[in-house]
């Protein structure tokens, strides 16, 4: 098999399942905080059960974003020593940023965040849980900066077929980093949001009446409903700003092969490379021109522009589809359950079944979304400066294979047991701890939350 | 070209880089180290009743100390390898390509066994309680094979990865004194953060360890010189034999403290007396700093065995200065919080007291 291909598909499975975690753990650390303060705030127990039981959470989601990082940290030079090689003056200060402003913050005082709680006052256990959710910020700050800087490279120049550093503000806030790290930012809230209400709606379902429950799942629906415009928003304006810098993909996600004045948007299409046309197609008239010239008559390039530069149109056509559906059924889904919690006090049966259902909705549209970008820079790896083809390296085919083969194994094994083990930890907080006898619901945990010796 | 004459023209970032990187090994080893020697360690958790079957409470109970005993720190120790190949992969990426492109398969037996060892540490405690056994097998079997996967890549650097079956060899039996002496670090760190019968029994596994461990030193410090005229003449050539001598000599003499302490160690600790109890631990990392040293001395400034040195495979050096500036800033604030995170947990390890 083509080593590159090979090379790609296990850097892509290894990123894929790398970033399920971290989508999680950045947003989940605020949520924490934001758990911890009303406690602070209120004294009322619910908030600190609602902490106590998504630090777990955090904790086990945690442990798996940071061994699948450190596989990255090694592949980078084993798939593709090309890349170090041609911007690594460019790449590598941004991640030895990241190591050493975040990483180390946030594994510190994960410790006093998850075993500390009484060896420090409350005090400072709030304050270790502000710096694992700002470490875990820190970290996607820099290496999106160093993704953007990929699709958008800035403030650098070519000597010798190297990457130098001119300019760093320019390389960190190259023209797509703004929108990239806000569009991910809102998906990992939005990814907690849903995991949160659909957590908390699975509790719900099985009787679960601790009132920490309905706090947590109010605080995912009404965070899913606040967020999700925010991110329609912000996905627009990303969107107009890759149609500046990187038509192609626009055109790949859109499926137009032709440059057109009033494109149509497709609903459904088989795009077929071989006629350079769509099979099947079904579209909304002017749409695109609209959204993304804000013109119905307005002029949009099409694929055959570019042509041999531009990246598989398929999978960009469908991933891109598969994030906005499901972003839209987020919208739909959120806002009802407002609406219905607000008036009934609590979700209708079916409403609960489809928060369980949607438990890992932000997982789908976060890693379409990822493949829509990465899929999209093709074939550059960064983008008009190093083709992918060019950045890859000499290691034989059958060694990537098994390996990568070892690592699918591990990947599937690994993302069975995370969500099993959070739906177990789900029915397990419902009795009191090990007192397995008691069959009956939790009653609201009385008292103040101490910081003493359980 | 001779070290001083590529200093003037390379500059001397290259170094204080390689310096950086050195010390960001040396701290993983020394404190993933003992995190891998507890997980190594974990099969013979022991109940109090001499049974060891998986069920065996006593057993259970000994192993969730065992573990607490690193549950807070693992995660940052960890971030140390992290750093260490970031500085190899942003301050010296054609060597990152060389050396991690030779040793492709141990490298992903390592990261399949951290990754095993590092998801184990959550799931031991959150899966189905008939499942723990299953994640303590994977808690075992991860820390062994990342201790060996690293000893195996340490040896295949050492001979400058040549291939063959006498290199092969030497890996192997790398791989396996590196497992002892991470071993022997775990054992350390179990008798100075566990009580009773635990930290007996730490003591008898320090003291298994322990020859193992020198061993693997003797080895790779007869190897090395051999694999390299080079590397013979530095150590050997006059008067460098007589300057260097301290090094193995303090070697040979903290194995001798090492070994006395535990000797004397189980009665005192059976009378509760816990004077000296950090003295094995503190040796041993006395031994890998010198050993660490004496293979840092032999290489540079090579970073592939008389092919690349560090002049030739830096990145450029405005690159570095960015970086330096950052690591002068930064990396005292770990230390600090490093620091402070030892103290919030220091004292002996109790049964886990999760969140």
């Amino acid at each position: 098999m083509d080593p590159i291909l090979l090379a790609r598909a296990q850097f892509g499975a290894n990123i894929t399942f790398h970033i399920l975690f971290p989508t999680i753990s950045i947003a989940m650390g605020w949520v924490l905080l934001f758990f911890k303060l009303r406690f602070n705030a209120t004294n009322n127990a619910k908030w600190m059960d609602a902490y106590k039981f998504w630090v777990k959470i955090f904790a086990l989601t945690f442990a798996l974003g940071v061994v699948s990082g450190i596989t990255m940290s090694f592949q980078f030079g084993t798939n593709w020593p090309g890349y170090m090689q041609t911007v690594g003056n460019i790449a590598g200060p941004l991640l030895a940023y990241e190591v050493m402003t975040a990483f180390f913050l946030e594994a510190s005082f994960l410790g006093i965040m998850l075993f500390g709680t009484n060896r420090v006052s409350n005090r400072t256990h709030t304050i270790a849980t502000l710096l694992v959710a700002g470490g875990t910020t820190l970290s996607a700050f820099w290496i999106i900066a160093l993704n953007s800087w990929m699709h958008t490279p800035a403030g650098f120049e070519m000597i010798a077929g190297k990457a130098h550093a001119v300019d760093w503000f320019q390389i960190i806030f190259n023209p797509s980093f703004p929108y990239r790290l806000t569009h991910m930012l809102l998906a990992s809230g939005l990814t907690v949001s849903f995991l949160i209400a659909g957590i908390s709606a699975y509790r719900w379902q099985r009787n679960d009446r601790n009132p920490s429950v309905m706090a947590a799942l109010k605080t995912g629906i009404t965070l899913a409903a606040v967020l999700i415009p925010l991110q329609i928003m912000a996905g627009d304006a990303h969107g107009l700003n890759t149609l500046k810098y990187q038509p192609a993909k626009v055109a790949a996600m859109e499926g137009l092969w032709e440059t057109e004045k009033g494109a149509p948007s497709l609903l459904f299409a088989i795009p077929n490379e071989k006629t350079r046309s769509n099979d099947f197609a079904i579209g909304i008239p002017k749409l695109t021109s609209l959204v993304l010239t804000h013109e119905l008559d307005g002029e949009v390039k099409g694929l055959n522009e570019f042509k041999g530069k531009h990246p598989p149109v398929a999978p960009l056509f469908w991933a891109f589809r598969i994030m906005v559906g499901t972003g839209m059924l987020m919208l739909s889904v959120s806002w009802f359950s407002v609406w219905q919690i607000r008036k009934r006090g609590a979700p209708a049966p079916w409403l609960a079944r489809a928060l369980v259902g949607m438990t890992f909705a932000g997982w789908v549209a976060t890693v379409a979304g990822w493949y829509v970008t990465e899929i999209g820079r093709q074939p550059y790896l960064v983008y008009g400066v190093l083709k992918t083809v060019d950045a890859a390296s000499a290691i034989p085919s059958a060694m990537i294979a098994s390996t990568f083969i070892m690592y699918l194994l591990l990947y599937a094994a690994l993302t069975v047991a995370y969500v099993t083990v959070i739906f177990h930890l789900a029915r397990k907080a419902q009795y009191p701890a090990a007192s397995g006898a008691s069959h009956m619901p939790t009653p609201a945990l009385n008292g103040n939350f101490q910081p003493a010796k359980k | 070209m001779d070290p001083l004459t590529n200093l003037q023209n390379g500059g001397w970032l290259p170094v204080v880089f390689l310096a950086l990187m050195g010390v960001a090994m040396l701290a993983y080893v020394v404190l993933d180290g003992y995190d891998l020697g507890v997980g190594i360690l974990l099969r013979r958790a022991n109940g109090a009743d001499g049974t060891n079957s998986a069920n065996s409470t006593n057993a259970d109970i000994e192993k969730d100390i065992m573990i607490s005993s690193i549950g807070p720190f693992w995660d940052a120790n960890e971030t140390w390898l992290v750093l260490g190949v970031g500085i190899l992969l942003v301050a010296f990426p054609m060597a990152h390509g060389v050396i991690l492109g030779e040793l492709y398969l141990p490298v992903a037996l390592m990261l399949l066994g951290l990754m095993l060892r590092g998801v184990a540490f959550d799931f031991r405690v959150k899966a189905r309680a008939a499942h723990k056994h299953l994640w303590n097998n994977a808690f075992y079997a991860g820390s062994v094979l990342a201790s060996f996967s690293q000893g195996v890549m340490l040896g295949l650097y050492i001979t400058g990865f040549k291939n063959g079956w006498a290199e092969y060899g030497f890996a192997i039996i790398t791989g396996l004194c590196l497992c002892a002496g991470y071993a022997l670090l775990g054992a350390g760190w179990l008798i100075m953060k566990t009580e009773g019968a635990l930290q007996q029994r730490a003591v008898r596994w320090a003291l298994g360890s322990l020859w193992f461990t020198g061993a693997g030193i003797a080895a790779i410090s007869i190897v090395t010189p051999l694999v390299s005229a080079r590397i013979f003449e530095k150590w050997f050539a006059l008067p460098n034999l007589f300057l260097l001598m301290p090094v193995p000599a303090a070697t040979a003499v903290l194995f001798f403290v090492i070994d006395r302490a535990l000797r004397r160690l189980p009665k005192r600790l059976s009378e509760g007396n816990e004077y000296g109890a950090w003295v094995p631990f503190a040796c041993t990392v006395g031994i890998f700093i010198l050993a660490f040293y004496g293979l840092a001395y032999s290489l540079f400034p090579y970073l592939v065995v008389d092919k690349i040195d560090i002049w030739q495979a830096a990145s450029a050096p405005e690159s570095l200065k960015i970086i330096l500036v950052g690591a002068v800033v930064v990396l005292p604030a770990i230390l600090g919080y490093t620091i402070y995170a030892y103290r919030v947990f220091w004292g002996k390890a109790r049964a886990l007291t999760y969140y």
